[in-house]
């Protein structure tokens, strides 16, 4: 019996292996969510012969699946938390590729004003005055520490705040539901809203501040630190995202007509 | 009520169009349950009856741990087979952690005691009625085991089929230790939860959909097979 079970067990681990080469990422729920993913990984996989496996968690996540050495490398966006990641030598840089934006959600009468904002930090303080129910990611993401950093830049603490803040502790859909829901405000990043099923009440009430730029990196595992990771299928990944094919893919991916990432990667 | 009628659309025309993507995921999530079910019984069946025939000192602590362990959350045991199969943790060399195999683990953990949990509540009916007749045979505990398997069949049947609802049906676990990787570990569970995180309700329901019909038809196959619930047999 117990060798039955424990071929079993090798069947079935031998059956999940594939042939062409994999590499696993961590990326951001906003990179997943906005639907670039469906249009980059084909064309990665007819150029290199790769297969990406997407593993899709919040960027305090992917930084942890980083550090175990659990993938081979991350695509995330906050900057002091990727800085910290390369400083502990979890990886050996950080390579900028392309930038969205974030911006301000809310029910469409818009009771806080924020419309009428000239600044992000000027739209976070009126709804702090009017104190309407805001959803907050509070799940550590690179769009949660965002969110944290605008509210101390406009001199609010949000952990003072009462029960009109919530932090749901889920990923940007399940957020953007839960603000559906509540009609509330959230910060939720462009790509993600656009490409959002459930806007209900929802309207996109203020954006264009350049607070709100939103740096995507991509960072190789290093494989000093863990020799088992495809360090050399990371290299060849990072160097196609900073193709001209790539910028290409990324610059001309619309939705509804909208631009939602702009290529930025420099040179070597 | 109309994301509820454009889901079913959605599921028919998904089942309808043979789906790739449908299919492949629809296999995979039979591919694990049914992997973890297979397991889960051959440990949970034999030790289930082995708690209702043999009195051992630790036997009542044995069950009630069982019972308590039936309402195992999957989240957790899909947080400790994470730490275990990282990379950073004591079984990270197997490599194991977001694959398929991964997935079946977590699902064996949580089904098992399920699955032991009922097969010992079974057993014990059964075997105060054929108590007398197999001690007087003189058999020996293996056999007995094996004779009060076979002819409690039918309610084992219930305690496995309890046990492949529960797993076809679970997202916490797996999404931590499979990771949701598309045309790798996603299954029907964890697109539903992705595609409700994009506000695509439709798709999701027609999932639901699919799993809740994936699920019935199993049930009616194995009981087709095993011929229980037929004229004259009950």
């Amino acid at each position: 019996m117990i060798t039955r079970i424990a071929a079993l067990f090798t069947a079935l681990s031998l059956s999940t292996t594939v042939l062409a080469e994999d590499i696993k990422l961590a990326v951001t729920t906003s990179f997943e969510n906005s639907g670039l993913a469906d249009v980059l990984l084909p064309a990665i996989k007819e150029d290199l012969d790769l297969d990406v496996q997407l593993l899709v968690v919040g960027t305090g996540q992917a930084l942890r699946l980083g550090q175990a050495g659990d993938v081979d490398a991350i695509l995330v966006h906050s900057r002091a938390a990727e800085e910290k990641f390369v400083a502990e030598g979890y990886g050996t840089y950080r390579r900028e590729i392309m930038y969205n934006d974030f911006v301000f959600i809310g029910p469409k009468d818009d009771p806080a004003g924020v419309g009428q904002a000239t600044s992000a930090a000027e739209a976070l303080k009126r709804i702090g005055v009017t104190k309407p129910a805001f959803v907050s990611r509070g799940d550590d993401s690179g769009t949660h520490k965002k969110e944290i950093a605008l509210w101390r830049a406009a001199d609010l603490a949000p952990e003072t705040f009462g029960a009109w803040y919530r932090a749901v502790g889920a990923g940007m859909g399940a957020s953007l539901n839960t603000a559906a829901g509540l009609d509330a405000y959230i910060l939720a990043d462009r790509a993600s809203w656009l490409n959002f099923g459930n806007k209900a009440n929802l309207d996109l009430l203020y954006a264009g501040d350049a607070a709100l730029f939103n740096q995507y990196a991509f960072l190789a595992v290093n494989p000093e630190k863990h020799a088992h990771v495809r360090n050399d299928l990371a290299v060849q990944l990072e160097d196609w995202l900073v193709s001209p094919r790539a910028a290409e893919l990324i610059n001309s991916y619309t939705i509804n007509g909208e631009t939602l990432f702009t290529f930025n990667a420099a040179p070597e | 009520m109309n994301d509820i009628y454009e889901g079913l659309v959605a599921a028919f025309w998904l089942v309808v169009t043979l789906d790739s993507d449908l299919m492949q995921i629809s296999l995979r999530s039979l591919q694990v349950s049914l992997s973890a079910l297979l397991i889960a019984s051959a440990i949970a069946l034999p030790l289930g009856t082995f708690l209702a025939i043999r009195r051992f000192r630790f036997r009542r602590l044995v069950i009630s741990l069982l019972n308590a362990l039936m309402g195992l959350p999957p989240v957790v045991v899909g947080l400790i087979v994470y730490i275990l199969l990282s990379r950073s943790g004591p079984f990270g060399v197997l490599g194991l952690l977001f694959t398929p195999t991964a997935m079946i683990i977590a699902q064996v953990i949580i089904i098992t005691p399920l699955i032991a949990s009922i097969t010992h509540q079974a057993m014990r009916e059964l075997w105060a009625e054929y108590h007398d007749l197999l001690i007087s045979l003189n058999t020996s505990p293996w056999q007995r085991i094996k004779t009060l398997i076979w002819d409690g069949r039918r309610n084992l049947l219930t305690a496995s089929l309890a046990g492949f609802g529960r797993a076809i049906g679970e997202v916490g676990a797996i999404m931590i230790v499979g990771g949701n990787i598309d045309n790798a570990t996603r299954v029907l569970t964890t697109a539903i939860a992705l595609e409700t995180g994009k506000g695509d309700f439709a798709l999701a329901l027609a999932l639901g959909f699919v799993l809740i019909a994936l699920a019935i038809g199993i049930n009616i196959c194995i009981h087709w097979l095993s011929r229980t619930e037929r004229e004259g047999r009950w």
